[in-house]
């Protein structure tokens, strides 16, 4: 722990400077003017089935979700594994309601979910929300990507702040030249070395433990499966993370940079791959467990320094032979840059297209757009950055925690306005407000560290995610306010979109 | 292909398939146990191992029969 791997370092070293050199590359790829917006931040809304896949794969999977989701089933054991009900269930809900926003937004333009809300609801403080609600749920989530940097780089020896701030100022500075043709370029690299390291993971650590069956006997019993009092948190865990995730301004990106409807479908059903991926990942937490990383005194430093967080690199540094863990932590690290600069692209689209545009400069040009927006997004990154350097990361993890809270609360506005204009402006913004506020409220009562809030029901406490909870008071008041305001004739504004304009 | 005559697309009784992995995965009772295992991983685990590929396999078929002509 207290020296550097050598080996280790230079072949993540070596793995991140070709990912580096793809990113300027990236800036050539599918030539066209990045001086406009739509192609610096959508790609030009011209990616296939297969780019696609690569895409929203190293976009949705990200280096946090590497290193957490294995952390919380190293510490909380079955609990965590809940990522895999929500990743199975979102691709059909996906299938569905997606197609319908890459439909309105190609025949008009719409960059953002909130563009689409402003032209739906004829609302700009609706759409002001929906986008400050974006920008706030990204920025801590930007800054998690770094966390898994972060102890990659400490489980290598290395410290100091120094080279998480040189991989930042690269990707910062191929995100501003190429936009979203970078990442999802390195996206491809990416997979490649995640997919290997996985399945030799999978392969190589059981073979050392013993197998599957020991693996599992080394955790506790009452880990290994849920108490009974424990499964309503896990399945709204499970259903408000999977109707939130494709809220997330990184995740429209995605899927407004593809190039058909048929190409977001035809993902929705190979992208399932990632979450086999994701399972075996989480299945490292409970090998962890077994390998017995926690008590070993190498690793001692580590988890003081990073807690659970540091379960899989130690399993990786305990199971592989030097090169072949560069190989793995640079799996982690780019990981880290494919997601933090879709991200970082999606809040600066918000940024410009929302609130710059809207508040400022109604009138300014597709050029003056593009400049706004990479700005944007060197200041979205370096934000992430400074407050992962000067604060500490539990604030981080705390707000990410709140993010996915409050992006849940953007569902009435943006997947219910798909289907029907009935629910009022003024109503969903109420309710809006009200979601927010609750789901906040829940969280500060659990002092921001746990999601799962129990809500008292006629004499029985029901344990779920604070997300979904909020979610019902928000509709509650949306509905209740969009009888009342259409009862009394409030105007509702024109709509800017017309049935046909979403495609089916 | 020419204009395209206004079809009635949306959501048929196809879709309903798209409900199926919902049920099979948010209902915890179903797969709260650890027999019987499977190569030794429990059954709470493999069960939602499986759900990937029937979730992936019932999108596709709904993905085939409501195809659309666009791109």
């Amino acid at each position: 722990m207290n020296e550097v791997d050598r080996v280790a370092l230079a072949v993540f070293v070596a793995l991140f400077a070709l990912v580096t050199v793809l990113g300027f590359i990236a800036a050539r790829w599918r030539r066209a003017d990045l001086d406009q917006l739509h192609e610096w931040g959508l790609g030009g809304r011209r990616f296939g089935t297969l780019v696609t896949w690569f895409l929203l794969g190293g976009d949705l999977y990200t280096a946090y979700t590497f290193v957490a989701v294995p952390a919380l089933v190293y510490g909380a054991g079955a609990l965590g594994f809940f990522a895999m009900p929500y990743t199975i269930i979102t691709y059909p809900f996906v299938f569905v309601v997606m197609p319908r926003l890459w439909s309105v937004s190609h025949k008009h333009g719409y960059i953002t979910a909130a563009d689409f809300v402003r032209g739906r609801f004829d609302s700009g403080l609706l759409a002001l929300a929906v986008a400050l609600t974006g920008i706030l749920a990204t920025m801590p989530y930007i800054a998690l990507q770094l966390v898994g940097i972060q102890v990659v780089l400490g489980a290598m020896g290395i410290r100091g702040d120094f080279p998480l701030i040189i991989a930042f100022v690269i990707l910062a500075a191929y995100t501003y030249q190429s936009g979203l043709r970078a990442p999802a370029l390195i996206a491809v690299v990416k997979d490649a070395i995640i997919y290997v390291t996985v399945l030799a993971a999978v392969v190589i650590i059981p073979l050392k433990l013993g197998g599957y069956r020991a693996i599992f006997d080394a955790v506790p019993a009452k880990k290994l499966i849920l108490a009974p009092q424990q499964f309503t948190a896990y399945s709204t865990l499970a259903l408000g993370s999977a109707l939130a995730l494709f809220l997330y301004p990184h995740s429209v990106t995605g899927v407004l940079s593809s190039s058909g409807r048929a190409v977001i479908k035809r993902n929705t059903a190979m992208l399932p791959a990632y979450s086999l991926l994701l399972g075996f990942i989480a299945l490292l937490g409970t090998m962890a467990v077994a390998a017995k990383v926690g008590s070993s005194p190498a690793y001692a430093e580590g988890f003081g320094r990073y807690g659970a967080n540091f379960a899989v690199p130690a399993l990786f540094l305990d199971s592989f032979p030097s090169w072949f863990v560069g190989f793995s932590f640079a799996a982690i690290a780019v990981g880290a840059l494919v997601p933090a600069a879709i991200m970082s692209i999606a809040a600066a689209s918000l940024f410009t297209r929302n609130i710059y545009r809207e508040l400022f400069r109604p009138a300014c040009s597709g050029k003056e757009e593009a400049t706004v927006a990479k700005v944007a997004s060197l200041v979205v990154k370096f934000g992430a950055l400074a407050f992962i350097v000067a604060l500490k990361k539990e604030y981080a993890i705390a707000l990410q925690l709140l993010g996915g809270v409050w992006i849940l609360q953007t569902f009435p506005s943006i997947v219910l306005g798909l289907y029907t204009r009935w629910l009022h402006r003024w109503g969903l913004l109420a309710g809006w407000a009200v979601g927010m506020a609750t789901g906040t409220w829940m969280a500060w009562t659990l002092s921001f560290k746990a999601p799962v809030y129990a809500v008292h029901l006629g004499g029985a406490s029901v344990p779920g995610y604070a997300a979904l909870w909020a979610l019902i008071a928000n509709l509650t008041v949306a509905v209740a306010l969009s009888v009342a305001l259409n009862a009394l004739g409030v105007s509702r504004g024109n709509d800017a979109t017309h049935r046909q304009d979403y495609g089916e | 292909m020419g204009p395209a005559k206004p079809q009635k697309r949306g959501v048929g009784p196809w879709h309903l398939l798209l409900v199926v992995p919902f049920v099979g995965v948010l209902w915890v009772p179903f797969y709260d146990a650890v027999e019987p295992r499977l190569g030794g991983v429990p059954y709470f685990y493999w069960y939602q191992f499986l759900w990937v590929g029937i979730g992936a396999g019932l999108t596709a078929i709904v993905y085939f029969a409501t195809r659309e002509t666009d791109p």
